[in-house]
């Protein structure tokens, strides 16, 4: 049961720093306000070294926050990780070469001791919803770069989580099958009403998934902007309609008024 | 398909050996040749290298003169069937031993630290300075209520050869798997355990199979020097000193115990390429 009045994400006063030996300490992230619905679609949008990806790594416990809060579904990060409260995909697929694509979508439920039967039949069931049962045999290295791809969200979908992180996984794709990668991607949050935080370097695609764009800026890494993202449907046309463009357009302007303080 | 084309080349290789063997004999100055007294090259005449056909007839002969005596071949299969089971066992020991070692230092890094430096330099002690200290403290230890037996201090050596390699080979292989690899594992909660044997553990096996080839080559060397260095008898060791010392006058015969120790390297070889090809599952890179 999802409670629509708990957030999947929430960030308060949200600092991160690294300590960088002699050079002292960098700071990554600086006072992250945000909240994220659930069944929302949030992109993070920045150019490189705002912390986008470091914002996503500390919602999924990989990293702890120097300062302030995180609550996913009302939980620490720690505890939501431990309860496989999300799924997780990288710009590597990062699949185990010498499992089949069938292991590689099981190996989330193996590792939580899920039985045989019903792993296999789970697998089986991810693979059909991402396009590829006829693949479940095959060795990830038999499988184009998109169809990695589509197997690693399979796998990031194997918990049923209510939360999708997702670093960059289509920067590695050609323009065509990342534009078809995209459109599955709306269809599969739809379908199973997941949250997604989803980060990007490319401002059509953060457009053409999200419910709202939170742009980002480096050097502290902060939210400079959060642009919403009023289209109606995804479908192959949207690309071409003219709130698509004016969406493009707020993104890109928001990420520009960014930059040309940081160059005054 | 693959298989049958290295035998083939094995094969090939080993009759080029024998005709490059006999061709230097047909060419070669029973005097060798040197330059400045110093030999450059063997003398070709038949009690420094016999004839290849010499060698093989020596095999099927008694081994001494003696009433009752075996066949070399049988003497030779016999020190052979002994020096390859100590290898084994070597191997076995120093395969778990390094394993075991790899596993250690990938899971502390202190254990690192500590260790990696003395895995390098244990292999810089010679093999002859270990010796007397194996057999010195293998006297005085009893296994299962068992007295030490001679064949446990070769056993011993050779696996303090074998481990090396895998110690080193397998600690990469640990270390292999990528950052988001490593991530996945992490975002599942999995334990230390469950990421050793989902993830690290098949990761290494295209690091750990090199690694047990040079093991199994290490294990063989260090058996057959260790029955030298220790005295152990029985083995193809102990029989290339023995047959040598006959050279004189049966210029043959030492070279029927080196092609012993030759086929037994092989042996070793083909067995460590069996587990490979089982292994193969896990490493669909190499071949």
């Amino acid at each position: 049961m999802t409670d629509q009045s708990v957030a999947a994400v929430s960030l308060t006063g949200v600092d991160k720093t690294f300590d960088a030996g002699r050079a002292g300490a960098v700071t990554a992230l600086s006072g992250i306000d945000l909240a994220v619905a659930p069944g929302e679609f949030v992109s993070l949008i920045g150019p490189s070294g705002c912390g986008k990806s470091t914002l996503m790594r500390l919602v999924a416990d990989l990293e702890r926050p120097s300062a302030g809060t995180i609550s996913v579904f009302g939980k620490s990060a720690h505890q939501a990780r431990l309860d496989q409260d999300y799924g997780i995909a990288f710009q590597a697929a990062g699949l185990l070469p010498w499992r089949s694509v069938r292991a590689n979508v099981e190996l989330p439920l193996q590792v939580h001791g899920m039985g045989r039967a019903g792993r296999a039949a789970r697998a089986d069931e991810l693979l059909e919803l991402v396009g590829l049962a006829e693949f479940a045999g095959h060795r990830p290295d038999q499988l184009s770069g998109g169809m990695q791809q589509r197997v690693a969200i399979a796998r990031a979908l194997a918990e049923r989580p209510r939360l999708l992180l997702m670093d960059e996984p289509f920067g590695a794709l050609d323009e065509m099958t990342r534009e078809r990668m995209q459109g599955e991607l709306v269809r599969l949050s739809t379908q199973t009403g997941c949250a997604v935080i989803f980060v990007t370097h490319s401002i059509p695609e953060a457009v053409y998934l999200s419910d709202r764009v939170v742009v980002m800026s480096p050097r502290p890494g902060r939210i400079s902007a959060v642009v919403p993202i009023e289209l109606s449907d995804r479908n192959e046309d949207t690309r071409e309609e003219p709130g698509f463009f004016a969406a493009v357009t707020a993104v890109r302007e928001a990420l520009r008024a960014r930059a040309s303080v940081e160059l005054s | 398909m693959v298989r049958l084309r290295s035998v083939l080349y094995g094969g090939a290789a080993l009759a080029v050996i024998l005709l490059l063997w006999e061709g230097y004999k047909l060419v070669g100055s029973p005097q060798g040749w040197s330059v400045n007294e110093v030999r450059l090259l063997p003398r070709a005449d038949d009690s420094s290298m016999p004839h290849v056909w010499t060698v093989a007839e020596r095999f099927t002969q008694p081994e001494i003169s003696a009433e009752g005596s075996s066949s070399v071949l049988v003497a030779v299969l016999r020190a052979a069937w002994f020096s390859f089971r100590i290898s084994l066992a070597g191997w076995l020991g120093g395969v778990l031993v390094g394993v075991a070692l790899a596993v250690l230092m990938q899971r502390f890094r202190t254990a690192r630290d500590a260790l990696l430096p003395y895995v390098v330099i244990s292999q810089t002690v010679p093999l002859v300075a270990i010796a007397p200290v194996v057999v010195g403290w293998g006297g005085q230890l009893a296994v299962l209520g068992q007295p030490w037996q001679p064949w446990m201090s070769v056993a011993v050596i050779s696996g303090y050869l074998a481990f090396f390699p895998v110690a080193v080979g397998m600690l990469r292989g640990l270390d292999s798997p990528g950052p988001a690899q490593i991530a996945l594992m992490q975002a599942y909660a999995a334990s230390w355990w469950q990421t050793l044997v989902r993830l690290r553990l098949p990761a290494s096996v295209g690091h750990l199979v090199p690694a047990l080839r040079l093991a199994a080559a290490a294990s063989v060397i260090g058996t057959i020097v260790a029955e030298i260095s220790t005295g152990t008898r029985g083995g193809i060791g102990r029989l290339i000193i023995e047959y040598a010392q006959a050279a004189t006058g049966d210029p043959a015969r030492p070279w029927t115990a080196i092609a012993g120790a030759a086929a037994l390297g092989l042996v070793v070889a083909a067995l460590v390429s069996a587990l490979d090809l089982a292994l193969a599952r896990f490493n669909p890179a190499g071949a």
